[in-house]
């Protein structure tokens, strides 16, 4: 689960993590109001989406006079705001952050994340901050600096503000930030916390002028007050509609939608479509039991994607019975009303009686003998082949 | 031969009482696993699936000798099972449980790093040495005894493995499912190293997806430790970078851990790889024969 940047600076500021000034606004009233309270003369006026890169897109401006702010946030709230990260539709912009205006000296990276070869915490930092972090990790990767942290944070012998060439005070500001950090990722169940960039004000403080925090969804059970946080604008609807039914769902691009059961063969099939020249248009995973109730609202959230001309059922039925999930295919099939091709293969206990059955359904269904004869079938299909 | 379980392997349960737990434990009885005991807290004294129940995995080891705990105890308290298991002398967990905090599992790890003791999962189907003994959720009856060690991440991608290898006529000394977790008990190179020094294993099959660096690692192991045959696929290649594909642990981030990547890492090592799931057996008794 993402957070948006207001709400990370509102968790910076209960850790006492230095963060600038600001208020969040949902109409461009509201952000007048904002910037007044703020005082001052300078401010910025942020859209608040879950995605980077913001700043090129026209999501982050730097207003002079509070009818700057004005418009600026008119020209933001209530449309889709398209960066490089946020897909082509872009997110929403429901709310604007107003923050006072900073003195930048310097502008620094630092994230804290799980690192799986480790298996333990590490912090990032590099001295190109404000920038691509990625791109920084391809073209200077001696710029980029880690430190492991162990279960508690501990300064280490060369403290990072040293190797990043800070400055005595500062040196001390970072590694108490650094601090406070670590027990804000423990205590949040975070799985990254970044700050791009973190700034030396001309004044030569250390100040978080971004925040993005992303937590754990396995652990939401016990962080019920950043569960209410979630912000569902700001995902795909298929994605949210299918979470509520336990369901694991991903749009792609293609014609050519997808239903298996488990995660691995799920992309194994999206791969298969596409290995034989077709394009997948979901990544769909609908569990180890795959009930009739649970297949119908998956079809249900499949054809909600108005790309799809074919769809390919993948099931290998290891304790649940094939002729059980034909059954439910057969019920979702005429309870959704589905109108285009569908093929389905089926491996697994009882497979012959399940085959059958979807033969005699009367049904646009094709029981295919294996996978690779299902994939090339539902691509001949959605190719209008048989038009 | 087999690796890590066989006939003889004496395997508790925990969270046996549960709904999962009575349904699986109830399968591997029926496949002949040999399940002596559960542990449930607060059912100690109990009688469940005609097991006796114990409160605590000491008392079950202490009184049934057993060697292996197999686990499905619900996630926001599988981490303390894994961590009981260990400090009670079992040699094998293999924890079946998806969705445990990853911060839960830095924990287990940095505490059962310095335990004589081995963990499979979590998030995993388990381990199954055919015609001897299942311990996990994975159907029994498509696998059959032969010679192929399989590895794998993904579930359901395993039985596809299992499947193919047994209507190749090829059968199976053990599969294992690692997991889909971003961090876990056993990795690949674990399993590869066994498998190399199991006489009867005549090929593996390694089954890998998109997420973190473990595919690389296993490549770099292969090209220089492993002498027997291994067919490698990685599922992913369509997967868009930042989403999380159903694993935890199944995620392209900062360009890392692409399916391209890996099976070029693969193919640099000299490892036979196969662009399709539905080639892997075929594969595998071309290698063999």
């Amino acid at each position: 689960m993402n957070l948006h940047e207001f709400q990370s600076k509102q968790l910076f500021n209960q850790y006492e993590i230095p963060v600038p000034s600001g208020l969040v606004a949902k109409s461009p009233k509201e952000a007048v109001d904002a910037a007044k309270s703020l005082g001052g003369n300078l401010w910025v006026v942020k859209a608040q989406i879950h995605s980077g890169g913001r700043g090129k897109a026209g999501g982050v401006k730097l207003a002079e006079t509070l009818s700057e702010v004005n418009q600026f946030s008119k020209d933001m709230l209530g449309q889709r705001l398209v960066t490089p990260q946020s897909g082509l539709d872009g997110l929403p912009v429901e709310i604007v952050y107003i923050e006072e205006c900073s003195s930048i000296d310097r502008e620094l990276y630092l994230s804290l994340l799980v690192d799986r070869s480790s298996e333990g915490l590490i912090i990032m930092a590099s001295e190109a901050g404000g920038m691509d972090i990625e791109a920084v990790a391809v073209s200077a990767p001696e710029k980029i600096l880690t430190q492991d942290v162990n279960l508690n944070y501990v300064t280490p012998k060369e403290p990072l503000g040293l190797r990043l060439g800070l400055g005595p005070s500062q040196v001390e500001e970072l590694e108490d930030i650094l601090f406070k950090l670590v027990e804000l990722f423990y205590k949040s169940d975070a799985s990254l916390i970044e700050i791009n960039p973190l700034i030396v004000t001309k004044e030569g403080h250390l100040v978080a002028l971004d925040a993005k925090i992303n937590i754990d969804d396995n652990a939401l059970f016990r962080q019920e007050s950043l569960l209410k946080l979630r912000d569902d604008s700001q995902e795909d609807d298929k994605e949210t509609a299918a979470r509520s039914h336990g369901l694991n769902y991903v749009s792609l691009d293609g014609n050519i939608a997808c239903m298996v059961n488990g995660a691995g063969l799920a992309m194994a099939t999206m791969d298969l479509i596409k290995l034989h020249g077709g394009e997948p248009a979901n990544f769909l995973d609908v569990g180890g039991g795959a009930t009739a109730e649970r297949v119908s609202e998956a079809f249900k959230i499949i054809l909600a994607n108005s790309n799809v001309e074919a769809i390919l059922v993948n099931i290998f039925g290891g304790i649940v019975r094939c002729d059980l999930i034909a059954e439910g295919i057969i019920a979702a099939v005429k309870e959704v009303g589905v109108s285009i091709p569908v093929t389905v293969r089926l491996e697994g206990t009882n497979v012959e009686k399940g085959r059958k059955l979807l033969k005699d359904s009367g049904l646009k269904i094709i029981a295919a003998e294996n996978l690779t004869n299902a994939t090339i079938k539902i691509i001949s299909l959605a190719n209008g082949d048989d038009r | 031969m087999s690796i890590l379980v066989g006939k003889d392997t004496k395997v508790i349960c925990q969270g046996l009482t549960g709904k999962q737990g009575s349904f699986h434990t109830q399968h591997c009885l029926e496949y002949g696993t040999q399940v002596v005991a559960g542990v449930t807290p607060g059912k100690g004294g109990q009688e469940h699936l005609g097991l006796p129940i114990f409160n605590k995995v000491k008392e079950a080891v202490d009184k049934t000798n057993a060697t292996v705990s197999m686990i499905y105890v619900p996630a926001p308290y599988a981490a303390d099972a894994i961590l009981e298991a260990a400090d009670s002398g079992i040699e094998l967990i293999v924890c079946i449980t998806e969705g445990l905090p990853v911060l839960d599992m830095l924990k287990v790890k940095s505490r059962i790093r310095n335990y004589d003791c081995r963990l499979i999962g979590p998030n995993c189907p388990g381990i199954i040495t055919p015609g001897s003994c299942k311990i996990g959720i994975m159907p029994g009856f498509i696998h059959a005894p032969g010679s192929i060690g399989i590895i794998s991440r993904s579930g359901t991608l395993t039985y596809e493995a299992v499947f193919q290898t047994t209507n190749e006529g090829l059968g199976q000394t053990t599969c294992i499912g690692i997991g889909g977790d971003p961090i876990r008990g056993m990795n690949f190179i674990d399993c590869l190293e066994l498998f190399e020094s199991d006489p009867d294993t005549k090929g593996i099959i390694l089954v890998g997806e998109i997420g973190g660096t473990d595919e690389e690692a296993a490549a770099e192991f292969i090209k220089s430790n492993v002498t027997k045959p291994v067919v490698a696929y990685i599922a992913g290649v369509t997967a868009p970078p930042g989403k999380r594909m159903g694993h935890a642990g199944a995620i392209v981030s900062g360009g890392k851990g692409t399916a391209e990547e890996k099976f070029k890492a693969f193919e640099l090592a000299g490892v036979y790889t196969v662009k399709s799931p539905s080639d892997m057996g075929k594969a595998m008794s071309e290698l063999t024969n």
